[in-house]
């Protein structure tokens, strides 16, 4: 493969930057948590091992996914942080909280990714093994995030448009 | 005071509540989108005080619910609150008739504060 088509595959540094601000403060302001940001790595194909994943669409200047997985115990902590009050994980008030959590993640990022982008309102999946599908044409970091609740991720298949 | 919470997060709307209890003496009401809030809205004698609004919502987002309000009502006080933070979007809320803005993620003090703010700013007018 040429250089030029492995270059094709790399995801725009400047798009990254904007998500590792917008994670630290959103979990900052709306659950009191500080968030350790680890190396980002390719995402590997296949089933998430998470148990819950909030989904964001990108469309416009910015095109693409940002997906926010949890295991449920840290999805837990962080929603009873974010809401004040624990949440039944069976309830759709928990579904409820983690697509608020990745809407505002997603939307704190939006103003500094270059261009005028759209987003979806978010979707929420629960259970273990789900699958989101993302463009293939786009490639995917993963954004460890670490923090007093737990660890979780943050997937960024973004591209200008 | 009555004050509508207008966001298709409930947890949004639950954060909200809490924050603007401090206020006093609060009758809430709540909406999951702009369809509803204007039912809501026909539904309640004598209307709100103030209504905050979120922008992306499905059915109709915040923007074109405050356009609607406004055709007919310029007293409510109201406030968005969202995760649009570009100027521009500031200003078309402007524009369209908001009393203010608020960006999330937020404080629920500084929620409180930028709505007595608000509030201060009508009565002194």
């Amino acid at each position: 493969m040429s250089v030029h088509q492995e270059k094709k595959k790399e995801i725009e540094p400047a798009l990254i930057v904007p998500f590792v601000q917008s994670v630290r403060k959103v979990l900052a302001t709306m659950a009191q948590m500080e968030t350790t940001i680890g190396r980002p790595y390719g995402k590997q194909k296949g089933p998430s091992e998470h148990d819950c994943s909030g989904i964001i669409g990108f469309s416009g200047k910015v095109i693409g996914t940002v997906v926010v997985s949890f295991p449920l115990a840290t999805a837990s902590k962080l929603v009873a942080a974010f809401a004040g009050d624990e949440v039944d994980p069976q309830s759709s008030d928990f579904a409820d909280a983690i697509g608020e959590l990745t809407n505002m993640i997603a939307g704190a990022a939006k103003p500094q990714l270059g261009g005028d982008a759209n987003i979806t309102v978010p979707s929420v999946i629960m259970g273990r093994g789900h699958t989101v599908s993302r463009p293939s044409d786009i490639p995917c970091l993963v954004l460890p995030c670490s923090t007093v609740a737990g660890e979780f991720i943050v997937e960024i298949a973004i591209r200008t448009a | 005071m009555k004050i509508l919470l207008v966001d298709d997060s409930k947890t949004m709307r639950n954060i909200q509540k809490k924050a603007l209890a401090a206020l006093g003496d609060v009758m809430f009401a709540e909406a999951g989108d702009g369809v509803e809030a204007l039912a809501v809205i026909a539904a309640t004698p004598g209307g709100f005080d103030l209504a905050m609004v979120d922008w992306n919502m499905p059915n109709m987002n915040g923007i074109d619910l405050v356009r609607n309000i406004r055709t007919t009502d310029k007293n409510t006080l109201l406030i968005m609150v969202t995760t649009e933070a570009e100027k521009q979007r500031v200003l078309d809320a402007l524009h369209a008739g908001v009393n203010n803005y608020v960006v999330k993620p937020f404080t629920g003090e500084a929620l409180l504060e930028k709505v007595k703010a608000t509030i201060a700013k009508k009565m002194a007018a």
